[in-house]
């Protein structure tokens, strides 16, 4: 982890999963844990649950899948533009 | 037709499916049996790997957990879906680039020792025997109750079954079967869920009904609202708010999740498909389907806890619902009548000077001996007498184990018969295909890592598969065994260890390994000695020697102490191997390699 990356495709990777892991640490550990308290009294509530609430037990895992997808998504992209495209 | 002949009829119906697949899709080489040749979609390995993720314990109890305990229940909830985005986009991708067909196979080669190897291997083992037992025990019990047999002869039968599709199948067999077993438990849990939804709330969806207005009391409001001024009324905590600290929710949802990217038999599954670009979309399928179950589960807690309450709650025995009784037959509700009123009393922590709401002591109800008289079996409003001691503190009369969430569901909503019989087949499915998965990576860690990379590594293709069906039958010998013979209070601790050991030991050993050209094999091996030990030390002196709360580290429990054995294996291995000297040139190239995405061509086993 303290190498520098030196390679292009290897350093826009890292930036892509750092990104990533920020989104995954603030929906769950931010909005579930962290903040849940300020959260579930000053946002909006979804439907009639407390905000900090939903997210902890629903909205977290929603996220999750949706940065999944944004993942492999961006990933393949990346492959091919640095040529590293396989067929499936 | 009765609800036996239904049940019979469904999970025979499953079984036949379940057989059929694994006969068909045999393993013939060790490529087969270890990987399933490498040449599963990523959509039928998503199914897969999810009902190989998710145990009976998580099928039947876990709704349970999260009526009893509301908020703090999403630490489960997030900790094992959120491991899933650590172990994508840190893992799987690069260790499936690595080639190799099981996780001891990286940690030997990357950190060039045949000690990491071993360390490996003994985690892999420990984990893997910790999560099987459960799964038989829970297989035990099911077959008990719907054959009327003993617990014995239903792990002996259960058991059996695993043995003869895991065994005989390897990975390619298993792995078709559970995505038979995935669909099983997907209906089996969604469709009660519906129906209840619909009932309580008028929705369709139960997500979308868990955060709109119950209906069912004629007036409309909103359900949680609702949910949480009942448990204030009763004298429990409020079910959005929960008790736990906010240091221990985060410990123990990063330990979770941590944990999760670093077990095992987990990551192997990611090593069925072709290329690392599947390996990506087969991950996405996984956590969806993984996902079409979590979401559900808060709606069902929320649901049952309102259910059972308004049902049961200062109801007079006599006219309580029909299934009380089924369930105090079982042994999975007990009522015992503190006041002598004839009506059942339920009331939380707060009601009780002491500040405890249990009914009686000890953690389970024992019965009176059978041939004791009726007058010892039965009170006199006909309710099944205990025989443990009253706990007179606090005048709380009910009490029910955490699987009757989703056992009792259908029952308490009416459901009918074919719903009941479609939950005892999923939670078949969900044990059985979580015990053949952890099966076949106790055999490969045995036959492959143990037997052909570290005893006799002139082993040929043939004998390392006859090894491994071998291992297989021992480890699930072993498995039965503590399934008949459970080390009762020991197993639910042990999930404890299994998580706090893979997220102080292989979680940081196989981050690094990606991710540092540095780390060399004094620092890794020396990182997960000091994570384990220290994890392994604090479970221990808290769980089974004499530790008291009061002593916890920052009032960290040893559910979530595995979080700090992470932070500790990380500090050490990058300070000794800050120290010494740095890996040799071909490891270096090795670790510069998995990066690059392409020519990762069929897992092989070499």
């Amino acid at each position: 982890m303290k190498d520098a990356p030196s390679h292009p495709h290897r350093r826009a990777c890292l930036r892509l999963v750092l990104g990533l892991l920020a989104v995954w640490f603030s929906v769950s550990f931010g909005c579930g844990i962290l903040f849940r308290e300020w959260l579930d009294a000053n946002a909006p509530q979804i439907g009639s649950a407390p905000f900090g609430f939903w997210m902890a037990q629903q909205g977290a895992i929603i996220c999750f899948v949706i940065l999944l997808v944004v993942y492999a998504f961006l990933m393949n992209r990346l492959d091919a533009k640095h040529g590293y495209t396989e067929d499936n | 037709m009765t609800q036996d002949h239904l049940n019979f009829i469904f999970i025979g119906i499953s079984f036949a499916v379940y057989i059929g697949i694994a006969i068909k899709s045999r393993a013939g080489s060790t490529k087969e049996y270890y990987t399933a040749g490498g040449g599963v979609s990523p959509l039928a390995n998503g199914m897969a790997t999810a009902a190989d993720w998710m145990s009976a314990a998580t099928f039947i109890s876990m709704a349970g957990t999260v009526a009893l305990s509301g908020y703090d229940a999403s630490r489960f909830l997030m900790g094992w879906t959120g491991g899933f985005v650590l172990l994508t986009i840190l893992m799987v991708p690069y260790l499936r680039k690595f080639n190799k067909a099981t996780v001891p196979d990286f940690v030997g080669d990357r950190y060039y020792s045949k000690l990491a190897r071993g360390v490996a291997v003994g985690c892999a083992i420990f984990i893997c025997m910790t999560y099987i037992m459960g799964q038989m025990r829970g297989v035990g019990v099911v077959f008990s109750q719907l054959f009327g047999i003993s617990i014995t002869s239903g792990v002996i039968i259960g058991g059996a079954i695993v043995f003869f599709y895991a065994g005989l199948g390897g990975m390619k067999g298993i792995t078709y079967t559970q995505v038979a077993q995935y669909c099983v438990m997907a209906f089996a849990y969604t469709i009660p869920a519906i129906f209840i939804a619909m009932a309580m709330t008028g929705n369709v969806l139960p997500q979308i009904g868990l955060i709109s207005h119950y209906t069912a009391g004629g007036e409309a409001v909103p359900f949680l609202e609702k949910l949480n001024n009942i448990n204030t009324e009763l004298g429990f905590a409020e079910y959005t708010s929960g008790k736990l600290s906010t240091i221990n929710m985060f410990c123990i949802t990063a330990a979770l999740m941590c944990g999760t990217a670093g077990l095992p038999h987990v990551i192997v599954r990611f090593f069925t498909v072709k290329n690392v670009s599947a390996v990506r979309k087969s991950a996405c399928w996984t956590l969806l389907f993984i996902a079409v179950i979590y979401l559900t589960a808060p709606a069902i807690g929320a649901f049952a806890r309102v259910n059972l309450i308004e049902k049961l709650h200062d109801t007079s025995y006599q006219e309580a619902p029909y299934w009380l009784q089924e369930f105090e037959e079982t042994g999975q509700m007990a009522w015992i009548d503190k006041n002598d009123d004839g009506k059942i009393q339920y009331y939380g922590p707060a009601k009780s000077a002491a500040g405890t709401h249990a009914v009686f002591q000890g953690k389970k109800p024992s019965y009176p001996i059978l041939e004791a008289t009726d007058g010892q079996l039965f009170g006199k409003h006909g309710q099944r007498l205990l025989a443990n001691k009253v706990d007179t503190s606090n005048p709380n009369e009910l009490w029910f184990g955490n699987d009757i969430m989703v056992m009792a569901n259908p029952h308490m909503a009416g459901l009918p018969m074919w719903v009941i019989a479609l939950l005892m087949a999923g939670c078949i499915a969900a044990a059985l295909s979580t015990a053949a998965g952890l099966l076949l990576v106790l055999s490969t860690s045995i036959s492959h890592d143990l037997m052909k990379k570290i005893l006799k590594p002139d082993l040929s293709d043939k004998d390392e598969v006859r090894y491994a069906r071998v291992a297989s039958f021992l480890a699930l010998a072993v498995a039965v065994y503590f399934g008949i013979n459970p080390p009762s209070q020991f197993i639910a601790k042990t999930v404890a260890f299994a998580f706090g050991l893979a997220a102080s030991s292989f979680f940081p050993a196989l981050l690094m390994g990606i991710f540092s050209k540095r780390m060399n094999r004094e620092g890794a091996i020396a990182g997960m000695l000091c994570g384990i030990l220290f994890t392994f030390g604090y479970i221990t002196y808290f769980q089974f020697l004499d530790g008291t709360p009061d002593q916890y580290l920052l009032g960290i429990t040893p559910e979530g102490i595995g979080f700090v054995g992470m932070l500790i294996n990380f500090a050490v291995a990058f300070l000794v191997s800050a120290f010494t000297p740095a890996p040799p040139q071909e490891v270096q190239e090795m670790v510069e390699n998995i990066h690059i995405p392409s020519g990762s061509g069929e897992a092989s086993h070499h």
